[in-house]
């Protein structure tokens, strides 16, 4: 049963509908380019196998506002604040249509990344730590949350491999550099560092992201297995 | 981040709030037309006119996809996207701003929605506050009249329809209206809002408003000096 807790003001007012969740919330976190899409992918079909009905949602995943938001963020004047409030929008399109209805119904639902990614981002951005907190307070707090960690060194190659620096990953946005090699690369360093100041306060479980995939499944495996409702 | 009143810029912050049908919009049109008038650099900011967000905004209020909670967020990507582009950097360069509506509407509308009162609060905390916020108070009866003589039609998020309060349009609207007006009355002091009588005359009104924007207009600096004042002194600096 996932509990009624939430970080801040219960907004969506879950309280006054619901006095159970049945199902599990488990969350997965990282940078870009860490994993987590893999992770997932492997996750769902053990899950199934095992007989738990399942289902994931991702950023920009929401029927209101996915669109509009991948839009805005190829253009060139979307500003931090607006940036933000776009993807909370979108946070809180899934949370209520897609997160709450299936945690009702008793499904694992697996997210890829949180509100703790949309939170780094606004921080490195220069977004008040009070502001966000109180807005992303509407969250539930995850059965689980598990934390890829790597280090930026590990990270550069893997995202090589995947296809090379992107412009939202590297926060040119920021103009921290003059390339995307050196953006990236300032602008991933704050992101680890918001991710690591995250750890302790929202009880992230730590998983070394540079060990192989099968090795990093099988310990999320056993954190997820004794959180797996019964019968 | 800057957050709300500790935003220090050259510029001046004027906003008009009320309910629909007020006349606000109509005031501050008025106000617009004397400030450039006077040679000042005047920039205008409407209610949910993002070109970024506008099109999810509509979206979502045609496929009736916004809960309140939703509702209130997609207003506020709107409003912030306003405030980066057309709010702070015109400030910032010294000018004067005018909003038709501003965060007191997102806080009147989502309150009688049923959101958090506290929880929309801190959303907006990045906004500027203003110089002036006018609020235009008008009897329900009357803004209610304006609105709906003549229309037939409401549309769904407009009258409230997803509060559920009443089936049919229009009772909807008013209680809906109802709920937004003593969300209003109980912000005047929260906020300071200027209050102004919506049912005078409107040429008293707009004297009433010029004559309080007034003193914060010193040592705001203009494109050019007006038409008016540069005929009382001649070019020596005598009076002609």
């Amino acid at each position: 049963m996932t509990k009624l807790a939430f970080y801040g003001i219960d907004a969506i007012k879950v309280r006054a509908s619901d006095e159970v969740l049945p199902g599990r919330l488990i969350v997965i976190e990282g940078t870009d380019g860490v994993g987590r899409t893999t992770q997932l992918n492997l996750l769902r079909p053990w899950l199934e196998s095992l007989g738990y009905a399942v289902i994931d949602t991702e950023l920009t995943r929401s029927y209101l506002a996915g669109v509009g938001l991948k839009q805005a963020k190829a253009g060139h004047t979307l500003g931090p604040i607006t940036l933000n409030l776009f993807y909370a929008t979108d946070f809180a399109d899934r949370f209520e249509s897609q997160i709450l209805p299936a945690l009702r119904a008793g499904f694992i639902v697996l997210t890829d990344r949180y509100i703790y990614s949309l939170m780094a981002r606004a921080l490195v951005r220069g977004a008040d730590a009070h502001w966000l907190r109180s807005i992303y307070g509407l969250a539930l707090q995850p059965d689980i949350t598990f934390y890829l960690n790597i280090s930026l060194q590990d990270l550069v190659p893997r995202v090589l491999q995947r296809g090379g620096f992107e412009y939202w990953e590297s926060g040119m946005d920021m103009r921290l550099g003059p390339d995307l090699y050196d953006c990236f690369m300032r602008y991933q360093t704050l992101l680890l560092n918001e991710f690591k100041h995250m750890v302790q306060p929202y009880n992230f479980q730590v998983i070394d992201a540079s060990l192989a995939a099968d090795q990093i499944i099988e310990q999320l495996k056993q954190q997820i297995m004794p959180l797996l409702p019964h019968g | 981040m800057e957050t709300y009143g500790l935003h220090q810029y050259p510029g001046r912050l004027f906003v008009v709030e009320g309910v629909d049908g007020s006349g606000k919009s109509t005031q501050i049109a008025l106000l617009r037309q004397w400030l450039i008038s006077e040679g000042y650099a005047v920039f205008f900011s409407e209610w949910n006119s993002s070109p970024l967000v506008k099109k999810t905004t509509s979206r979502g209020k045609k496929k009736q996809l916004l809960t309140p909670t939703t509702f209130s967020l997609i207003h506020a990507t709107d409003f912030a996207d306003r405030t980066e582009r057309d709010i702070i950097p015109p400030l910032k360069a010294g000018a004067i701003v005018l909003a038709d509506r501003y965060i007191y509407t997102a806080y009147a509308r989502d309150v009688a929605r049923g959101v958090d009162r506290q929880w929309v609060r801190e959303l907006y905390q990045f906004a500027v506050k203003p110089t002036l916020a006018f609020y235009y108070r008008v009897p329900l009866e009357v803004s209610l009249s304006r609105i709906l003589t003549g229309r037939t039609e409401l549309k769904y998020y407009e009258a409230g329809m997803d509060l559920g309060l009443s089936s049919d349009p229009h009772e909807s609207f008013r209680l809906f209206q109802q709920r937004i007006v003593s969300e209003y009355e109980s912000m005047i002091d929260e906020f300071d809002l200027t209050v102004m009588n919506a049912i005078l005359p409107i040429p008293e009104q707009q004297r009433r408003m010029r004559k309080l924007v007034e003193p914060y207009l010193q040592g705001v600096r203009r494109l050019r000096t007006p038409a008016p004042q540069a005929e009382k002194v001649s070019s020596t600096g005598e009076l002609s």
